[in-house]
């Protein structure tokens, strides 16, 4: 609370000159020529930056490619990803049913064996990939667009707005997360669209946390300053001059949250607020399949392995993307 | 401490009563007409409304929550319309049960994992180092519904060295009663690993450059005097607090694995509660984890505080 009020920031004397340019009709013309001016000028700084911007995101990517660790969570997250997309046209049918072959352990024929309807295991585990890779880039969207704006206004403004926003984010962090979704799904009722809002709501708060204090970082910098004296308005400052200064710190705490939202859209599934049967969702699966776990394992450890795999990809990507941009 | 202790404890409070609010919120005005809810669609009109007032959900929403905090603070936490049993021994049970369970798993993850990070942070750099990393980290990270499927195969079906069900049969005696746990509380212990053993050994490669480690080793203090003397007890203090901020992760890791393991605690009945929609014992229940998140995370301040006369003193 002790902060200043002012979007000027701590300067007494810079306040007052920028009431003073507001003020002003005389400074109001003059900005307006300083404006067609910036324009001519500012094509050539703007493309010395842009070209400095360019090297720099080449290096990004160049250390990204070398990085073991980013990678081998990159191609095992591209496996998924085809495997959700086309895996229908390679393998056979995830939801045909035969009983004759019914808890069939894994052969020629069904490499991983068949679940209790007679299923492909293999095809099943194949298509598991599609639930959770909807959901789960959709909510951490949802989340980093949330939390994106109210930590951005959060950290721009400060003073009261800043205070009441995260107290009420305390409060939305007061019970764990799971505990609340299962509050949530239990009373508004189940689906994959509310499932994401769900999540990406439950979300929006750490992330909002993460980008207010990237923009607390940013906001006393001379760029912002120099925006702010041009006399652009706070939503042209917060977009489009700070949001492409904070974009490495929100591409991580976007990997980071896609990493909880796989963890917590399998996890919901499983405890049976998901999608219902005969998805081939693999918490679902695990969920459904368990009590086979005697007699036919397969039904439950392939889908078990897939989820695994994938959700440490997703953490390797996490931590190559960190390596590589704290350097 | 005392004063530290207080301050905390009215912090908590418009916490948990804003809490409260969103839990009443979300339990009784989202889902709109009890009494519809409950008759279902064919009843007459004069049927719900004659519920709504009979259940009192036809008040304005003030009183309606100043009427269900109030019942609760009081020790009156209502009926469950669906098992026609009053609510609270319910929950009280199951949480016995779950604290018995959460308490098991923390006396196995915290010695566990502190002595992970500080062996792999003495051995810094080192291929030992990097597995134990890499393979804690990827324990947290999986869920603990597949870490646990893959346990009792491996454990249960396969070797058959542990019981599949979580509970012995009635009349065992206690220690019977911890054997049977050890299965479900290694998932809960794999989802804290990894943090846990991380800071341990950030706090143990940070205490390791201190000179007066260098001192220590100089004047010939033997090694192992050097680790427990000094290592583990400096590296404990950002490590104990992870624990306690770990917390959360634990309750919902209760939730799954007691499903899980059909392990009769609050996070299954919570679970149970929301399925068949019996609102009492979803809110009690809720309310009564949200407490104790509260006070975990509160324990968990204080005893950090202990740690560090910097904060104890300044309290």
């Amino acid at each position: 609370m002790n902060e200043p009020r002012s979007p000027y920031g701590s300067d007494p004397d810079l306040a007052e000159e920028a009431s003073w340019v507001d003020a002003d009709p005389e400074m109001l013309e003059l900005r307006a020529e300083v404006a067609v001016d910036r324009e001519a000028e500012g094509l050539q700084a703007d493309g010395a930056a842009a070209l400095e911007q360019r090297r720099q995101r080449r290096y990004l990517i160049k250390a990204l490619l070398r990085s073991p660790t980013f990678m081998t969570g990159l191609v095992i997250v591209a496996f998924w990803v085809f495997m959700a997309l086309f895996s229908t046209f390679i393998t056979q049918s995830p939801t045909t049913t035969d009983p004759s072959v019914s808890l069939k352990p894994p052969s020629p024929a069904h490499w991983f064996g068949t679940d209790d309807l007679g299923r492909d295991v293999l095809a099943r585990t194949m298509a598991g990939a599609r639930t959770v890779l909807i959901i789960a880039p959709l909510a951490t969207v949802l989340a980093l667009l949330w939390g994106g704006i109210i930590g951005l206004v959060a950290g721009f403004y400060r003073g009261v707005t800043d205070e009441i926003i995260m107290r009420l984010i305390d409060v939305l962090l007061a019970l764990p997360i799971i505990i609340t979704s299962i509050l949530i799904l239990s009373l508004l009722g189940k689906g994959t669209a509310i499932i994401i809002i769900a999540i990406g709501a439950l979300f929006t708060p750490v992330v909002s946390r993460t980008v207010r204090a990237a923009v607390i970082g940013e906001r006393e910098r001379e760029y912002v300053m120099a925006a702010r004296l041009r006399g652009e308005r706070s939503a042209f400052v917060m977009s489009r001059e700070i949001l492409p200064n904070i974009t490495q710190p929100l591409i991580v705490e976007g990997t980071i949250r896609l990493g909880y939202a796989v963890f917590t859209a399998a996890t919901l599934s499983f405890l049976g607020f998901g999608l219902a049967p005969p998805s081939p969702d693999w918490g679902l699966t695990i969920s459904v399949e368990r009590i086979y776990l005697q007699i036919a394992p397969w039904t439950v450890l392939f889908p078990a392995a897939a989820l695994a795999s994938l959700v440490v990809a997703v953490n390797l990507i996490t931590d190559g993307l960190g390596r590589t941009f704290s350097k | 401490m005392l004063r530290l202790i207080g301050r905390r404890l009215l912090l908590m409070l418009p916490t948990l009563i804003l809490a409260s609010m969103l839990i009443f919120a979300l339990a009784e005005v989202l889902p709109g007409d009890v009494g519809r809810s409950i008759l279902g669609q064919y009843a007459s009109e004069a049927d719900v409304a004659a519920l709504n007032r009979e259940l009192g959900a036809d008040r304005p929403l003030v009183v309606r929550y100043a009427t269900w905090a109030g019942s609760f603070v009081t020790g009156d936490w209502g009926e469950s319309p669906i098992l026609n049993i009053p609510v609270r021994p319910l929950v009280m049970e199951a949480l016995g049960n779950s604290l018995l369970l959460a308490g098991f798993a923390l006396v196995l993850i915290v010695p566990i994992s502190i002595a992970l990070g500080v062996f792999s942070g003495l051995r810094r750099d080192s291929w030992l180092d990097r597995t134990i990393t890499v393979s804690t980290l990827s324990m947290t990270v999986i869920p603990e519904f597949v870490s646990g499927v893959v346990l009792i195969y491996v454990f249960a079906v396969w070797l058959k060295w542990l019981p599949v069900s979580a509970l012995p049969p009635d009349g065992s005696p206690f220690y019977d009663r911890l054997y049977y746990l050890i299965l479900p509380a290694i998932p809960l212990m794999f989802l804290e690993l990894g943090y846990i053993a991380r800071m341990a050994r950030v706090g143990t490669v940070q205490v390791l450059a201190m000179p007066y480690i260098r001192t220590a080793v100089l004047k010939g203090v033997p090694r192992s005097r050097v680790i427990f003397g000094h290592v583990l007890r400096n590296a404990m203090v950002p490590t104990v607090t992870v624990i306690g901020s770990q917390v959360g992760w634990l309750i919902g890791g209760l939730v799954v694995v007691e499903t899980l393991f059909a392990y009769p605690g609050i996070g299954k009945l919570m679970v149970d509660a929301a399925q068949s929609s019996d609102v009492p014992l979803l809110e009690a229940s809720v309310l009564m984890v949200a407490v104790i998140y509260m006070l975990a995370n509160l324990i968990a301040d204080i005893v950090v505080a202990l740690l560090n006369p910097r904060i104890r003193k300044g309290g």
